[in-house]
């Protein structure tokens, strides 16, 4: 269970947000909302724990994040702006680098099979920097499709996909909150997420 | 726990093997600063015996510097630096693992050419050898010392050049017991102080710098 409460977030000098909070429980998702600069972003780093809020406090089943970094971390799946992949690496390598860096056991069938849902097939050996920006990104939501930690906070994770990733992304995301999994996400696109409990959140 | 210290070096490893250029080019930069003093001064036995440690320490400490800006910059900006924060393990033993991955690529092949560079310093074997044994137990302390200069200047404009006014003056340390080791072991004083002072700079700089570069990475990265 994710709770934050009475959050405030100063950039610079201006106040971006204050007083905010919600709480989240198995099987939900928060959609964040708001105009460009509102600090969806700034919140989201907030709930990884690289930024510390001006005021408030953010809980992981009851206990500080700030207390329980590593245990909060091990359940935390992000996936930012960018996409964290190393353009000298092939796609196979930098999934299995990224579950080994998270601590997971990953077997090569299980990346290959990641990366052929993505619609990789037969570029697992071809050094990322040969790949586009649309599957660049595929590379990224690869560590979607066999991450199994509970809490997924993604920010705009459906920026350049073609329409077809975008409803498998969405069925991907559905699956995670049916195993009783939680996701935080920003979007300016709306899309659909057929199962579990969607809430809302306006910032700004 | 140290799994991750593991994971992190193979990960720099690999890359680093991807991409040669980067080691090779710190290498040659070695090579040939190293092998121009001899050119510029002229077959002066004597002289040239008495500069050779000071002039390959110079050089070790300025191929260091060259790649100290990308030890943490490539991994910041495409975002794997997160993803390394926010991995279930402290940040201090990942950068261990950066620290000991830079070493093996930047300060290993260093030590490792210096007995064919100091030949034309006319040293002697015994200088020779603990001219090698100096920068192989030193190079560490450089790497380590230089991530709290790359952490600390990491994501700012001109960084380069405010990462040599900050790390060059805490290398000056191991310059000294560097280059002192070997005059020590020519005046027949004996080099092992210096080197077990060099060998403790290292364990210091090993085992504190990582920590202090990783608080640095998480002010860069909020």
């Amino acid at each position: 269970m994710l709770e934050a409460d009475n959050l405030e977030c100063v950039r610079g000098e201006r106040r971006l947000f204050s007083g905010l909070g919600f709480k989240l429980d198995a099987g939900e998702l928060l959609y964040l909302q708001g105009r460009n600069g509102a600090g969806k972003t700034s919140l989201l780093r907030m709930l990884i724990g690289l930024l510390p809020p001006e005021t408030g406090e953010i809980r992981w089943h009851g206990k500080p994040i700030r207390r329980q970094a590593d245990d909060y971390h091990a359940a935390l799946c992000y996936l930012g702006h960018l996409n964290a992949i190393k353009e000298e690496l092939t796609p196979l390598e930098n999934l299995l680098a990224a579950a080994r860096l998270a601590g997971e056991a990953l077997s090569v069938d299980d990346a290959i099979d990641a990366l052929e849902q993505v619609g990789l097939a037969g570029r697992e050996d071809l050094a990322c920097k040969y790949l586009s920006q649309g599957q660049k990104r595929r590379v990224a939501l690869a560590r979607l499709v066999i991450d199994r930690r509970p809490l997924w906070i993604l920010d705009e994770p459906f920026v350049a996909l073609d329409v077809a990733a975008v409803d498998w992304l969405a069925g991907i995301i559905s699956g995670h909150l049916q195993r009783g999994g939680m996701a935080v996400m920003t979007t300016h696109q709306l899309v659909a997420i057929p199962a579990g409990t969607v809430r809302e959140l306006r910032i700004g | 726990m140290p799994n991750i210290v593991f994971s992190v070096i193979a990960r720099d490893l690999k890359l680093a093997m991807r991409r040669q250029a980067d080691i090779v080019s710190a290498l040659f930069f070695f090579v040939i600063v190293v092998s121009l003093f001899p050119l510029g001064i002229g077959p002066e036995v004597d002289l040239l015996r008495q500069l050779a440690p000071g002039i390959l320490w110079v050089a070790a400490l300025l191929a260091t510097m060259l790649s100290l800006p990308r030890l943490f910059a490539d991994d910041y900006r495409d975002g794997t630096l997160e993803q390394l924060a926010l991995a279930p393990h402290p940040l201090g033993l990942v950068v261990t693992g950066k620290v000991i991955a830079h070493w093996l690529v930047s300060g290993l092949p260093l030590a490792l050419i210096t007995p064919v560079l100091g030949i034309q310093f006319d040293l002697s074997t015994d200088a020779l050898l603990v001219l090698t044994g100096a920068i192989l137990i030193g190079t560490p302390a450089l790497s380590g010392i230089g991530a709290i200069g790359a952490a600390l200047t990491l994501g700012l404009r001109g960084g380069g050049i405010l990462l040599s006014l900050l790390v060059l003056p805490l290398y000056i340390p191991v310059l000294i017991f560097g280059a002192g080791a070997v005059d020590a072991t020519v005046s027949g004083l004996g080099g092992e102080g210096h080197l077990s002072l060099l060998a403790a700079m290292t364990i210091a700089a090993i085992g504190f710098a990582p920590w202090a570069s990783a608080a640095a990475l998480k002010i860069a990265l909020e």
